[in-house]
């Protein structure tokens, strides 16, 4: 009998197992955004709680900053090139971004706010 | 040296008058044997001349009513300092050009034996401080005033906000020269410290800038780049901001996004008032005592 409850409950564990690999190994949602003087498209950006997300900055014209301090996350978007930037957000908030490459008149406009859901 | 207080307040409605005996650490040099000589100087900040739109619908006369209100007063401090934002970007180079000429002239008419000046980023940030440093020499300087050594940092001519390791290491032989309890005040654009990182209200580097200015006891930082009053204490350092000479910004993260205080036609000098800095406890200690424009204490 103690051997047939201790099959089974490796078995359950490998099938915890193999749904968190399974899990893990699905892409992350990817949004696009672009930035360029002095917008971030979309400005708002909403995730949930717990998703990995991965944020794919585009730059339209020169070279810009992403900062979203209240998640320590940070990086250049390079002239007409890309920046992809990882987000899991554990607790639900608004958290603004801001371009932090000074970029000329209107760079302080260039702000964003991500939203977690609950 | 007697100073009227009624013109130290009319003065100080355009800037922060600093009383050089009131600066940490001063009291300790003259007890060192060096002369226990008072002076004055004036921190003006964020002219941004050449900016136009409805935050100032005056801003081709606020500067200009500043110098002579400076002129008018009795008052004759030692030098006045800019730190930064002189001038207000533009993408024409130019046009920059065109603005700082027009901006030294208007100063040029200061009675005061010195003006030294910073960079903020709206001067420096889009051509590395090239159009600056043609008009306003280097981009980082020292002095010794009367016993008190100065450091003029730059950290705008990256764009990204840094002071960079060159200038660190620049500082940190600058301050080796200089005992630990030597009064020092550091001027600077923007905050050291992180005071709104999501407004771009910090310096990149500014932690590892701190680190650098923490073993020196007796050290203030003097700022711009936020347009109003900020005292802030990190370790053993203060830090004060000054108002701007163009228009008021909120408070840190106080609203969802930061734009400049609306005008008001009825309180067109709204966002100017005063910062009166008295020595205490022989020098090491400040009372700063805050007034609105007109006289009134806040």
């Amino acid at each position: 009998m103690k051997g047939v409850v201790l099959g089974l409950a490796v078995g359950i564990s490998l099938q915890l197992v193999a749904h968190a690999v399974a899990a893990e190994a699905s892409p992350p949602r990817v949004i696009k955004m672009t930035a360029k003087k002095f917008e971030y498209s979309p400005a708002e950006v909403h995730i949930k709680k717990g998703e990995h997300v991965v944020l794919e900055l585009t730059s339209l014209d020169r070279k810009h900053g992403f900062k979203l301090p209240e998640l320590g996350i940070r990086a250049d978007v390079p002239a007409g090139g890309t920046a992809r930037v990882d987000v899991t957000a554990e607790k639900p908030g608004r958290f603004p971004f801001a371009c932090d490459i000074f970029c000329g008149d209107g760079h302080e406009d260039m702000t964003g706010t991500l939203v977690v859901d609950p | 040296m007697h100073i009227d207080r009624r013109e130290l307040l009319k003065l100080l409605g355009f800037g922060g008058v600093v009383l050089g005996s009131g600066l940490p650490g001063f009291s300790l040099a003259a007890s060192k044997g060096k002369p226990p000589e008072d002076f004055m100087f004036l921190q003006l900040s964020d002219s941004h001349w050449g900016f136009s739109g409805p935050p100032n619908p005056e801003a081709d006369k606020t500067l200009k009513e500043t110098v002579q209100a400076v002129n008018a007063s009795k008052l004759k401090p030692d030098f006045i300092v800019f730190t930064g934002d002189l001038t207000h970007t533009t993408d024409d180079d130019a046009l920059r050009r065109k603005r700082m000429t027009e901006f030294k002239s208007i100063v040029a008419d200061l009675k005061v034996p010195k003006i030294y000046y910073l960079p903020g980023e709206h001067d420096a940030s889009l051509d590395k401080g090239q159009a600056y440093q043609e008009n306003f020499g280097a981009l980082h300087q020292s002095f010794v005033h009367k016993g008190v050594h100065f450091i003029a940092l730059d950290n705008v001519s990256d764009p990204s906000g840094a002071v960079g390791d060159t200038q660190i290491d620049w500082l940190k032989s600058e301050l080796g020269k200089l005992d630990k309890d030597a009064p020092i005040v550091i001027l600077t654009h923007r905050p050291l410290f992180d005071l709104a990182p999501a407004w771009d209200w910090a310096t990149a580097d500014g932690a590892k800038v701190l680190s650098v200015l923490e073993p020196y006891r007796h050290l203030t930082v003097f700022y711009g780049h936020i347009h109003q009053e900020n005292h802030r204490t990190t370790g053993n350092i203060n830090h004060h901001s000054a108002k701007s000479l163009m228009f008021p910004l909120p408070a840190p993260m106080s609203v969802p996004k930061k734009a400049p205080v609306a005008w008001d036609p009825q309180h067109p000098a709204r966002g100017l008032g005063y910062r009166e800095i008295e020595v205490k406890d022989k020098g090491r200690a400040l009372n700063l005592e805050e007034y609105d424009v007109r006289g009134g204490r806040v």
